[in-house]
């Protein structure tokens, strides 16, 4: 299982183009042979992941089914057999009879889910707007930085839930389970774009005086041109950096408002739902249905981030 | 550094002799009262706040007797059988130093009929209220009254020149989002004064040395603050570190915690309140299911498969941890026109459930939304989601929407839900409250809280002549036909009566009530 993730880690390098990679690639490797914290984060991450990814295969109920949840099932201990219906689970049952081992992988799927796409709406966005604002300079910089600085003098959680709010007042009450995940990667990832247009717009400022684009300037690129295939692919290991450490914060960010009861419903509970289940029954020493939820989040939020810590590392090393 | 100290040391000195000295109740439950005006929401923790500030003419003891509070005696005239006639006690000052008087129990009587009133249901048989002189008051009713008293535990007199002076006669409009003078001041006879108030979060309350019991009641309890924690672990965990020394809404997971901690004690006793949930059989569509044209729940057998799929003993075995007791009927057994026969009516079958559904043309189910209120009864959400479970398995898939009660109601008034959970608590004692409230089709004075669109026209010409019906015997053989044609109809889904708890700290001193109404003027401190 060690041996999967050191070769699978290579993946996600092959997202950016061949040039950079090709120039990374060996030091890359060796680097990451070298770290014992990159391979084991990485291990875990990779067995997080993968085990959200195929939850339906080894996940042993379906707890997002209502039908199939036995409510006398409820509050089992962990492997430990139920008073009244002799079931046993391997990590307990929450008060509804969920299976937590199952409801963990079920809802680490929203989890990751959101996280992901909340992550990659906030970096195209931040691209985008960064590349305009570097490149073009004058009064579209100043608007989009203008707008960056406002954003971020409010804490990313409360744009998170405002944003969630005003989404959930505007959908109609039916749709709302449904919509809870979107709103949830719309509200995280709106909140989240304004570090990756911030160092898009530095590099951009930096690339765009450089011979290259002033070259292709001359032979008559137009300026979408120069950004997307010029610049961008110059400035990408920054934003691959933000955007792993970003990962880890989204799915806290997911967690904390599932937590306040402002993000995935109670019926498709993601960690941070579980979370907050499990913080009732605390007192009463039901301490299972809070912590499993709370290790897998530590573990997954733990992993992704020293993943990124030694990808900047490696990555920028006049960072250190 | 060194006077920093000291200063501190002695600031810390000073405020802890004064927690010892000052008599103060830390109160908390899950909600707030929705508002401060007396006739405007006829709920539970609403009148349990006004109840320290303001006064009924009557209130009941914890066995449901009455107590004499703001009237001293009534009786029926002995010249018209439609008259009844309170002797109101002398002496009594409003908070602002006013005299309280015939005059504002006429005002007050009056201003409780307006249309949005809550309080209207309760004393819709009364049709004037007269001044006899400036300490006696004459009630007419349409037709004899025999249980008029029983109405008017929760009925709050206000002052009729300070409601006038600050322009708030007029009862707000508290589904419309009205704030008023009302809703956020007070000038009761009660045993407590107002002294700050931020819906949601605090409300403190001071006692009221001129009141005109404070001789009578231990009121030991110098200074109430009152603060609504929604998180029940939150809640816990306030009590168990003292920063709060009663707790009204336990929640049943910490029972033993709470019990087997040092200096804090649970009481207990079986509350008089039933939860339920309500099912729109009127409207022709519904809004909130996925069948387009027809209504499912107008279809009987519908209500009857689904009040089928719900295991109560499920319910109360785990989610309330046997803190409860499954019902058949929406009537609590303190309550005249119970039984025990309906209250066993409910029971759990799968299969019939399923050959129910089928035999209604809903073989394959549908889908619908169930309004919940999340900061209201025990474990309202979860028995809620238990439900989603429940009705799941014979194809019905409910979408849950849990929200604070301060919006959930609203949509019970509005008929703006058409599967909704509603817990009914009994201050008169008597069946003909729920019917007025929750069974009698909607009018604009009767029927307010009756979100199902049942309307029948024998059963609700039989509630309206109980009001003015004195063979007793007569009358209860009335209740028993109506509450017939609720069990038949399936009117609504019965889940259990609730048991109430009560947390608190050693030194405090009081009985549970089983109304869920602490009055803090019985209070004694140790």
């Amino acid at each position: 299982m060690t041996d999967q993730p050191i070769s699978a880690q290579k993946d996600p390098q092959a997202a950016p183009p061949s040039r950079l990679r090709r120039a990374l690639d060996s030091d890359f490797y060796y680097a990451f042979r070298h770290s014992p914290v990159a391979m084991v984060s990485a291990a875990v991450s990779l067995l997080l992941i993968l085990s959200a990814v195929f939850a339906p295969l080894i996940a042993t109920t379906n707890p997002f089914d209502p039908t199939s949840l036995n409510l006398m099932n409820g509050f089992t201990p962990p492997m430990t057999p139920n008073s009244f219906t002799g079931e046993t689970f391997l990590m307990g049952t929450d008060d509804q009879g969920r299976d937590v081992f199952s409801t963990i992988l079920y809802g680490m799927r929203i989890s990751l889910f959101v996280g992901f796409a909340a992550v990659l709406f906030a970096v195209v966005l931040g691209i985008f707007l960064g590349l305009l604002a570097g490149y073009f300079g004058g009064w579209i910089d100043s608007f989009i930085m203008r707008a960056a600085d406002v954003q971020l003098t409010f804490p990313s959680i409360l744009v998170a839930m405002l944003i969630f709010g005003i989404a959930k007042g505007i959908t109609p009450i039916e749709h709302r389970d449904q919509m809870a995940i979107w709103v949830l990667i719309l509200a995280i990832g709106l909140s989240d774009w304004v570090q990756f247009a911030r160092v898009v717009r530095g590099a951009t400022l930096v690339e765009r005086n450089k011979d290259y684009v002033s070259a292709a300037r001359l032979i008559g690129r137009r300026p979408s041109a120069i950004m997307l295939r010029h610049i961008l692919p110059n400035i990408l290991s920054p934003v691959l950096v933000i955007a792993t450490i970003s990962l880890a914060l989204a799915i806290i960010a997911e967690a904390t408002l599932s937590f306040l009861g402002v993000g995935a419903p109670p019926t498709q509970p993601s960690l941070g739902t579980l979370i907050r289940i499990g913080q009732g029954y605390l007192f009463s020493g039901e301490w299972w249905i809070l912590f499993f939820p709370a290790c897998t989040l530590l573990a997954l939020a733990l992993s992704v981030n020293m993943l990124g810590d030694w990808l900047r590392d490696v990555l920028n090393p006049r960072l250190k | 550094m060194k006077k920093t100290t000291t200063i501190l040391a002695v600031a810390a000195l000073m405020s802890s002799t004064a927690v010892v000295n000052a008599e103060t109740l830390k109160w908390a439950r899950a909600g707030d009262a929705l508002t401060l005006d007396p006739h405007s929401q006829n709920e539970g923790p609403s009148h349990t706040m006004r109840h320290q500030m303001y006064e009924p003419l009557i209130i009941r003891d914890t066995s449901g007797a009455f107590v004499p509070t703001l009237a001293t005696d009534w009786a029926p005239s002995a010249d018209n059988p439609n008259v009844w006639v309170f002797n109101l006690r002398k002496g009594v000052k409003f908070h602002d130093g006013a005299d309280f008087t015939a005059e504002d129990v006429v005002f007050s009587f009056e201003r409780a009929k307006q249309p949005n009133s809550d309080m209207k249901e309760l004393i819709g048989s009364i049709t004037a209220v007269r001044a006899v002189d400036d300490h006696t008051v004459e009630i007419e009713t349409e037709g004899p009254n025999p249980i008029l008293p029983s109405n008017l535990t929760n009925l709050f007199m206000m002052d009729k020149g300070w409601t006038e002076a600050n322009n708030t006669v007029n009862v707000q409009d508290f589904e419309g989002g009205e704030i008023t003078y009302a809703t956020t001041n007070v000038n009761g006879t009660g045993a407590y004064t107002l002294v700050s108030r931020e819906p949601d979060v605090k409300t403190v309350m001071a006692r009221n040395e001129a009141y005109w019991g404070r001789n009578d009641f231990p009121m030991e309890v110098s200074e109430i603050v009152y603060t609504p924690i929604q998180n029940a672990a939150t809640r816990v965990a306030a009590l168990l570190s003292g920063e709060i020394n009663f707790l009204q809404d336990m929640p049943v997971q910490d029972l033993a915690r709470v019990d087997g901690t040092d200096g804090l004690v649970v009481k207990q006793a079986p509350q008089n309140r039933v939860i339920f949930f309500g099912m729109n059989q009127g409207a022709d569509d519904l809004e909130a299911d996925n069948i387009e044209g027809k209504n499912p729940l107008a279809d009987v057998r519908v209500r009857k498969a689904m009040s089928m799929a719900i295991n109560r003993d499920a319910i109360r075995q785990v989610v309330m941890r046997g803190q409860s007791q499954p019902a058949g009927m929406i009537a609590p057994p303190f309550v005249n026109g119970w039984t025990a026969a309906m209250d066993g009516e409910s029971s759990t079958d799968l299969e019939g459930a399923k050959a129910l559904m089928a035999e209604a043309g809903y073989g394959d189910g549908f889908s619908i939304r169930l309004d919940c209120p999340n900061d209201r009864y025990i474990n309202d959400e979860p028995i809620c989601q238990a439900a989603v479970g429940m009705l799941g398995q014979i194809g019905i898939t409910v979408n849950l929407d849990a929200i604070p009660k301060a919006q959930h109601f609203p949509k019970i008034v509005e008929g703006k839900t058409d599967f909704y959970m509603l817990g009914w608590g009994v201050p008169t004692y008597d069946s003909e409250y729920i019917f007025n409230f929750l069974v009698h089709g909607r009018e604009s004075d009767i029927g307010t809280w009756n979100g199902t669109g049942f309307n029948d026209a024998d059963v609700n010409a039989k509630i309206k002549s109980l009001a003015s019906n004195t063979d007793l015997d007569a009358r209860n053989a009335d209740i028993a036909a109506i509450w017939r044609a609720v069990q038949d109809e399936q009117l609504y889904i019965p889940i259990h009566h609730q048991v109430l708890n009560w947390g608190m700290g050693e030194g405090v001193g009081i009985e549970v009530d089983p109304e869920d109404q602490p009055r803090v003027k019985y209070f004694t401190m140790k």
